[in-house]
């Protein structure tokens, strides 16, 4: 006989748990008990339920499997949700157990009982009430399974005090993960046999590279596909990683805030191959006039995205590396140098355009920072981003050699994502060097998890690009609010004080010689380093499509590059 | 356009919330639901009638599977198919125009099923263009309560859509993920 609490860390032992994210509470009062019998898990104590469920997703994100977070009911639960909602837009596999008020006390308003599946119910891929002993395995099994089948995501299982606390017959020995099932692959061989024809007759093609790519590890069979076609890959912002970013066939990032020609190249496209993207509205422009001599042909495990925001001509339902790999052996030509000197020749000056080269005006860029971050980590480590102007800066300075290497919230644009995703990253991969850049505004939002850095004793590095606005709402304001810059100047707190009050390292830069000692200095310290970086205030990010506008028509880059709006 | 689909769905207490959040979330706008049991155990059938044009029409059917308690959808909009709804109407009716509103229900095939001193209750079973029109033949005489019950339909010919083997065999959910309804039993 196991208690509903033992059931659930044996359960989580048997789906190969290491690490579990979590803030203890009366509801989960037993489960922690409990935990007291399995050092085999490693439980690290956030001080926000919200950086659990971000650290459990970085975790997946990072490489680590299935991310497990934990918290206690009501308050606990709600806290949450901004984490779940994060990776359900961004398909994370992520199981949050929460503990609920006994099973007589549901529905009385009994302290601390919140309705957290009915709140979590439109964010999660499912939700489980459990009350009792006996249905804590099997519904642990079944969220697992569901968390990391198909298009993945989260999974909330509530497990009411009193099914924590009863027994029943359990052997933990007896239980095994659900096998991973691949799906079915509804295309048929007439959908395949038009789809090989569309690409072999393309002369313009260009693949839209998406998350996908690495949720289904089909990096491969991306770059077996568009170099024995010579098809030029876009990426999505979740996309980057999936293919290296110095091959020659690597466009870059595509969208609102995607280099000027890989835009026009979609715009020009007579095909464009969807792969593992969503076709969201940051990277279509206007649909209007998204690609419209382009035929259309959408690789796709989630039949609801096909035909949701853009009309395709073909969709190939199923894995990505499955679909791949049945297209590859039919590609018949790559005789398609004239379309690629062609955007060779849109990139024109933009394309050797190296900002290291560019004369010190005595002003200290995000780009910059960023730049010589890449430089100075060989483009090795595992970054992770928080959102806003930094972000994009990163996706686009930053040059990404290897899949699961850059971590960002791309769907849901959570700002405060970064440090507590890049803690879970750490725990799932210890031996990467992993960098947290964020600016000074999502900072804040979640920094106090500064603490569970310093007291597990992470490694990690912090960038905080700091230029005392709500840099991209600034920006929006400028170009679109005629500079009324309301609610966006921000104080922040001496960031370097900060790490050093919670025993870390910190260290501040305000001009560009400062940033390469700094980082070399941040990576030489063992432990936690925090790096101030104090950039120019109203920079903004080139180019940019304005939301509604063609995909075509951006906002390009006052030149040289780094004059500042201000001087512009 | 309107358009008709048959859901069948895992009997578990909250099916019908998950259902009705997920129209209710992409916009999908309900003209009506109805919900009961089948002969095959732990399953119920939805009839769920939705505004919405045919482009739309598998993103619902998509959105619908990526339940996992949803066992199998059909759009029936374009097969030949059985539709009816019932309706309860009270109807104000004095002795004096009593036989003008009986002749209403002879001529929709109604039944009256309660008689009272200043009023008639009336039920009807039909086609919901058919109950519209019943409606409009009593309405002079003074409508005090009506109750429809929403569209309920099935395809006509020998084909069921969904079979008691159906349930033993089928993975939940299509090709979202496969997991059998097992995984889900006990779990609500």
């Amino acid at each position: 006989m196991k208690t509903g609490a033992q059931i659930v860390w044996e359960c989580l032992i048997g789906e190969g748990v290491k690490h579990v994210f979590g803030y203890p509470g009366g509801a989960i009062l037993p489960a922690y008990d409990a935990l007291c019998g399995y050092p085999e898990i490693h439980h690290v104590l956030v001080r926000h339920e919200q950086g659990a469920t971000h650290m459990a997703d970085g975790y997946a994100r990072a490489g680590g499997g299935v991310g497990v977070a934990m918290a206690t009911s009501g308050p606990g639960a709600t806290n949450m949700v901004t984490g779940i909602a994060t990776a359900m837009m961004d398909s994370s596999p992520v199981v949050c157990i929460t503990g609920q008020v006994g099973s007589k006390f549901l529905g009385t308003d009994a302290f601390q009982e919140t309705d957290i599946t009915g709140i979590t119910l439109p964010i999660t891929k499912h939700n489980y009430l459990v009350k009792r002993a006996e249905d804590v395995a099997p519904t642990l099994r079944a969220a697992f399974h569901l968390a990391r089948s198909g298009r993945p995501g989260p999974v909330l299982v509530d497990i009411t005090k009193d099914a924590q606390q009863s027994s029943c017959e359990f052997v933990g020995s007896a239980y095994s993960p659900f096998a991973v099932t691949e799906g079915n692959q509804r295309a048929d061989a007439n959908q395949y046999a038009a789809a090989i024809e569309m690409i072999n007759a393309a002369e313009r093609p260009v693949i839209l590279a998406g998350h996908g790519v690495l949720l289904s590890n089909a990096m491969g069979e991306l770059s077996e596909f568009a170099e024995s076609a010579s098809i030029p890959i876009a990426m999505t912002l979740l996309g980057i990683g999936g293919f290296p970013a110095s091959h020659p066939l690597n466009l870059g990032m595509m969208g609102m805030h995607g280099e000027a020609w890989v835009n026009h190249a979609i715009q020009e496209a007579d095909l464009l191959l969807a792969f593992g993207m969503r076709f969201d509205d940051r990277v279509t422009g206007t649909l209007k006039t998204y690609a419209p001599r382009a035929k259309k042909i959408h690789v796709e495990i989630d039949p609801a995205e096909v035909n949701k925001n853009v009309r395709v001509d073909i969709a190939l339902l199923g894995d990505l590396r499955r679909v791949l790999s049945r297209l590859i052996p039919n590609l018949a030509r790559s005789d398609r140098q004239r379309w690629l000197h062609y955007i060779d020749d849109l990139k024109g000056d933009s394309a050797v355009r190296d900002i290291q080269k560019l004369p010190d005006n005595g002003h200290l860029y995000a780009a910059h920072v960023i730049n010589d971050l890449w430089r100075e980590t060989n483009g090795n480590s595992i970054v992770v981003t928080d959102v806003g102007q930094h972000q994009m800066w990163e996706a686009q300075y930053y040059k990404h050699e290897k899949p699961h290497s850059l971590i960002t919230s791309g769907g849901l644009g959570t700002m405060g994502f970064a440090l507590p995703a890049a803690i879970g990253a750490k725990f799932a991969r210890p031996d990467s060097e992993v960098w947290v850049v964020a600016g000074d505004g999502g900072f804040q939002m979640t920094m106090p998890e500064l603490a569970t850095a310093a007291q597990e004793e992470l490694d990690l590095n912090i960038a905080v690009i700091n230029n005392g606005y709500l840099g991209m709402v600034r920006q929006w304001q400028e170009f679109f609010y005629d500079r009324r810059y309301s609610a966006t100047p921000l104080l922040s707190p001496d960031f370097a004080k900060l790490a050093e009050a919670f025993g870390l390292r910190g260290l501040t830069a305000r001009s560009r010689e400062q940033v390469a000692p700094a980082i070399r200095e941040a990576r030489q310290h063992r432990g936690t380093a925090l790096i101030n970086f104090m950039v120019e205030q109203e920079d903004a990010v080139f180019p940019m499509v304005p939301s509604g506008a063609a995909l075509h028509q951006m906002i390009r880059r006052p030149s040289p590059l780094v004059e500042t709006a201000a001087e512009a | 356009m309107v358009r008709t689909f048959i859901v069948y769905v895992a009997d578990h207490p909250g099916v019908l919330n998950r259902v009705s959040s997920l129209f209710r979330r992409r916009g999908y706008n309900i003209e009506s639901l109805t919900v009961g049991h089948t002969h095959i155990p732990e399953v119920s059938r939805m009839t769920v009638v939705v505004a919405i044009d045919a482009q739309g029409a598998p993103l619902v059917e998509a959105n619908l599977y990526k339940l996992p308690e949803v066992l199998h959808v059909d759009d029936i909009t374009s097969v030949p198919s059985l539709h009816r709804e019932l309706v309860i109407v009270k109807v104000a009716a004095l002795q004096s125009v009593r036989p003008d509103v009986m002749r209403v229900v002879e001529a929709f095939r109604a039944r009256v099923i309660e008689v009272a001193a200043e009023s008639l209750v009336i039920e009807a079973t039909g086609p919901e263009d058919a109950i519209d029109s019943l409606i409009e033949g009593v309405r002079p005489y003074g409508i005090l309560e009506m109750t429809r019950t929403g569209c309920v339909a099935m395809t006509r010919g020998n084909a069921a859509t969904f079979t008691l083997e159906d349930r033993s065999q089928k993975t939940v959910g299509s090709s979202w993920h496969s997991t059998n309804l097992t995984v889900l039993r006990n779990c609500s």
